[in-house]
């Protein structure tokens, strides 16, 4: 084994651009293992872990650990790192060789900004956001694990400013047509959205997208706004700007389940313009309605959400013959059902909109691959929280299938590393655990995401569905988005997945499968 | 705006062009740069290790905004003028047997060579000792009183120590109404405040307190209060920062008040003039008064994080903060990087010392190098090197001074007002000139350079503060 470790000091990049050094040394050959992070003491047990002779390091320090099988392939990697490290540094930003500013309150006094975008680690993020906050600027705060007081506090300045906090955990937002954070490329157009939940953002404004409808802008307010806590400070400050936006002609309000109290408050703020409100929970409207609700009060024409069901393996099964006609009970929803399954050319297939759901494809090919899709095992493996407990709302109602639903882009999973739409790692340890059954998952796409999700993705999905395990992927996007929505698609389908652009309708495929 | 009955909020980020500040993940900046999304980056850094709880604590203290915008803005407006010179026995109530120093406390035991060999010296020139010996016993059997020179409006370079016969300049704030104090400067070489304590020490220091005071205060008498403030401005648009390069300044100085010194003292004013003429420094302990008054003006605002002192005693260096009274928070000095005079060198060089660095705290001498590219070696060689040192600087500062300004940055005013929670959040710590005195009593000055102050004083201060 030949092993450099090295601590070198007073070194900072960011977790997402190691885990890409890291990545780029891994992918060569002769590497066996490369950790390339800052040395926080969960990265440095994890060196250890593999064997590798750490010395003493704090979490300011970074840490390299490159382990190859031989001398040269050790020195050429090494030589790599080097390399990606100089064209970070310079990368990072030396404009004409004038130096950054380094915290938020200099760029804001050196440069007019309208607003900040903060993605530090959470335990730093309240004082960059302050900065912001201090220079009259609104602030999205994309870090998570920020304590609730301080969302408070700089919701209170902000609200004395005049100035939105967006978040903290705020993972999208659409202003004036820049997307900040994970963001997928809308059209512009008359929907304003206020959300407190990222991911059900991006469903319902994807789907409106592919309805042909746009957004005026989408303000994100963090997943915690509406709690009795923080009491909705920031919402009710975004509904009140976007009444009072020319742009925009009807709001949505999306937030995870909202205190109820404040739920009350807010919808009861007097605005001029319409309000849909999808305060998501048990019995409340998925996402995928919300999103028809809007078309509905716009007078548009609601469409057949696409969707791309899973090829039959063994071409043995005609699409709807395998059990005609089921409907899903428990289901009050009508809209965005399952696609027209087990059809070879089904891209692009309508998902079954006013058609009997569940056209029983899913349960037939389980069958025919001879894997125990039946037997109410689903797993859900989500980037996005919404998505994911709506997915699980819907997949486990009524209890006759049994599942496990994990959130990966919550903070539990997020401390220390990038999120799940950009470092796939833990989920890809959990695909590739499942040995049976269904899995179901999302695959958010748009700017800031993983620029290529299909490329890990798929050959995982082939080796589930070679394990005998179903896929269906809820895939939220829009045709403007750089990964190309229908080329995901494509390979994802061609790997054997179901697709979706519906969570909703995702959901309610996976637990026909999982039930069958 | 809200209005009272919270409607008709706007927004002003949904009009017009968005233009982000990203700070953190590098991948939304990219995600940004796809979009062509105009964004400034913040080239942002973890904070020095374990002030993570007490930044986010001070940042959340709602006091602080407001606190340092008083306390700069004093610092900022503050007008000293040069209104006397006096003895220090009159103006500052000095006995004999106490001696004012540099830096925070310090005891003689654990005072440095030039620190030692400046108390010698003085107690001789007061005949407190007729030896060298004599005076070091003195001075270690515990008969005398050491007190920092920033306990009493007062302000020394190198050692800074100052006894009840020496002349000081006397600044006033016409803001604010403070007074401040400084010794006359000597000279380079075999001086006092580098510890030499030789008789043409000695010697030089009587004719100071018989002629060059006398001479000034006469002087000022006829010719009235000079205006520093107007001369400090001046000096930094013809080449100096105020600290290591006082050449300007001390021009102008002379030019300001020869024709009243001729006036005032015809018999000795060209043995006067000829003095300041030979010390390019003689303006360098008028600077340091009237940072001191500018300094002091912005004092005691509750909850300011704003630096009012930096000192050294030549063992440690101190800080103190606005919001922290007159508690010093210290860590060891270190030992300056720069040139050397003769044969010296960095093995000659003793720690840090010197109250002269509240010129850096008033946003002058290091703050300022880029005003002086003539002494651009200090800070390592080239004019880019000195204008990188004044630029880092804004990083940690609460303003940009409106008078003192740097042609070379488009008349961009001085960085001014230290932030200790600016310190901890970039880890980028002031900038700051200095003269180098020898490490044994007696040598005096072997070069000058550039030094950085001790992250721990900073850090501590932030803990004291997130602790108030």
């Amino acid at each position: 084994m030949n092993d450099l470790v090295e601590v070198r000091a007073g070194v900072y990049h960011d977790s997402v651009s190691l885990m890409r050094v890291s990545q780029a040394l891994t992918g060569r050959a002769g590497v066996t293992v490369a950790i390339v992070a800052m040395a926080t003491e969960l990265n440095v047990e994890l060196a250890r872990d593999v064997g590798f002779a750490v010395p003493a390091a704090t979490a300011g320090d970074l840490l390299v650990a490159i382990r190859a099988s031989s001398e040269e392939e050790l020195g050429a990697a090494a030589a790599e790192l080097e390399r990606q490290l100089a064209a970070k540094a310079s990368g990072g930003g030396a404009e004409a060789g004038a130096a950054l500013p380094r915290t938020t309150r200099s760029a804001a006094r050196s440069w007019d900004a309208t607003v900040a975008l903060v993605s530090v680690p959470g335990e730093h993020a309240f004082v960059e956001a302050a900065d912001a906050v201090e220079a009259g600027l609104s602030v999205m705060i994309f870090s998570d694990n920020v304590p609730v007081e301080q969302e408070i506090q700089l919701k209170e300045r902000a609200r004395a400013k005049g100035v939105l906090v967006m978040g903290p955990d705020c993972g999208t937002a659409v202003i004036g047509g820049a997307g900040l954070g994970f963001a997928n490329v809308l059209r512009p157009g008359p929907v304003g959205v206020v959300a407190a939940s990222g991911t059900g953002a991006q469903q319902v404004s994807s789907l409106l997208d592919l309805a042909g409808v746009g957004v005026s802008h989408l303000l994100g307010v963090g997943g915690r706004d509406l709690s009795a806590e923080v009491g909705g400070r920031s919402a009710v400050q975004a509904l009140r700007a976007l009444d009072a936006d020319p742009a925009t002609e009807l709001i949505v309000l999306i937030s995870k389940p909202p205190a109820p109290e404040v739920a009350a408050a807010v919808r009861d703020l007097g605005l001029s313009k319409p309000l849909v409100a999808a305060l998501l929970g048990p019995g409340q409207d998925d996402l995928t309605t919300t999103a028809e609700k809007v078309l509905g009060a716009l007078g548009r024409e609601i469409p057949e959400w696409p969707s791309w069901p899973a090829e039959q393996p063994d071409g043995d099964e005609q699409p709807g013959t395998q059990q005609p006609g089921r409907e899903q009970p428990g289901i009050a929803h009508s809209g965005a059902g399952q696609s027209g399954a087990g059809q070879s050319d089904g891209f692009e297939q309508a998902d079954g909109r006013g058609q009997a759901d569940g056209r029983g494809q899913a349960g037939g090919r389980g069958q025919a691959g001879g894997a125990p899709s039946g037997g109410g095992v689903l797993r859900g493996l989500y980037s996005g929280g919404t998505l994911c407990t709506e997915a699980a709302l819907i997949a486990l109602a009524g209890g006759d299938v049994s599942g496990e639903f994990t959130d990966f882009g919550d903070d539990e999973y997020t401390r220390g590393r990038a999120h799940p739409m950009i470092d796939p790692a833990l989920r890809l340890e959990a695909l590739a655990a499942v040995g049976s059954g269904v899995v179901l998952l999302d695959v958010v796409l748009g700017h800031g995401a993983d620029p290529d999700p299909s490329a890990w993705l798929a050959p995982a999905i082939g080796d589930a569905r070679a394990r005998g395990v179903a896929v269906v992927v809820a895939l939220v996007g829009t045709d403007g988005d750089p990964q190309g929505l229908r080329a995901q698609a494509a390979r994802l389908n061609s790997a054997g997945a179901a697709v979706f652009t519906s969570n909703a309708a995702a959901a309610r495929h996976a637990r026909h499968l999982a039930s069958a | 705006m809200i209005t009272a009955k919270g409607e008709g909020m706007t927004l002003s980020m949904l009009h017009g062009e968005p233009r982000v500040i990203t700070v953190g993940t590098s991948v939304l900046s990219e995600a940004l740069d796809a979009q062509a999304v105009p964004q400034t980056r913040v080239d942002w850094r973890p904070p020095l290790p374990g002030t993570a709880p007490a930044l986010a604590e001070l940042l959340a203290d709602p006091r602080r905004e407001q606190a340092n915008d008083v306390a700069v803005g004093r610092l900022l407006s503050a007008r000293p003028h040069l209104i006397g010179v006096r003895p220090a026995r009159d103006v500052l109530g000095l006995e004999p047997g106490t001696f004012f120093h540099a830096g925070p406390p310090i005891t003689w035991e654990r005072a440095s060579g030039p620190m030692r060999g400046a108390l010698i010296g003085a107690m001789l020139f007061e005949g407190l000792a007729a030896s060298p010996e004599e005076a070091e016993h003195r001075l270690s059997s515990g008969g005398t009183t050491l007190d920092p020179c920033h306990h009493h409006r007062t302000v020394g370079p190198m050692a800074g120590v100052v006894s009840p016969s020496m002349w000081m300049l006397e600044v006033a704030d016409a803001e604010h109404g403070g007074t401040a104090y400084c010794s006359l400067n000597e000279g380079l070489g075999k001086v006092l405040r580098y510890g030499a304590y030789g008789p043409e020490v000695i010697d030089r220091l009587r004719w100071m307190g018989e002629v060059l005071g006398p001479v000034l205060q006469a002087a000022l008498e006829r010719s009235g209060p000079l205006d520093l403030r107007s001369l400090i401005a001046q000096a930094l648009q013809m080449g100096d920062e105020l600290h290591n390069r006082n050449r300007a300044a001390t021009s102008l100085l002379v030019r300001e008040i020869a024709p009243a010194i001729v006036d005032a003292a015809p018999e000795r004013a060209a043995e006067v003039l000829r003095f300041i003429n030979g010390n390019d420094h003689f303006f360098l302990n008028a600077g340091m008064a009237a940072a001191k008054v500018s300094a002091d003006a912005a004092r005691n605002v509750p909850g300011s994080s704003l630096v009012v002192a930096m000192a050294r005693n030549g063992t440690d260096f101190g800080i103190q903060v606005s919001g922290l009274g007159n508690r010093w928070f210290t860590g060891p000095a270190g030992v300056p990087d720069g040139l050397y005079l003769g044969a010296y060198g960095p093995d000659d060089a003793n720690p840090d010392i010197g109250d002269s660095t509240i010129t850096e705290t008033s946003g002058l001498g290091g703050f300022a190098m880029a005003a002086a590219p003539a002494i651009v070696r200090f800070v390592g060689g080239d004019v880019s090197d000195a204008v990188a040192a004044t630029t880092s600087m804004y990083e940690i500062t609460l303003a940009e001074h409106p008078a003192y300004q740097i042609p070379g940055l488009g008349f961009r005013g001085t960085p001014v007002g230290i932030d200790i929670t600016l310190v901890a959040r970039t880890g980028v710590l002031p900038v700051v000139n200095t003269g180098i005195a020898g490490r044994v009593a007696g040598t005096g000055q072997v070069g000058a350079g550039l030094v950085s102050p001790p992250a721990d004083a900073f850090t501590a201060a932030l803990e004291a503060l997130a602790d108030a």
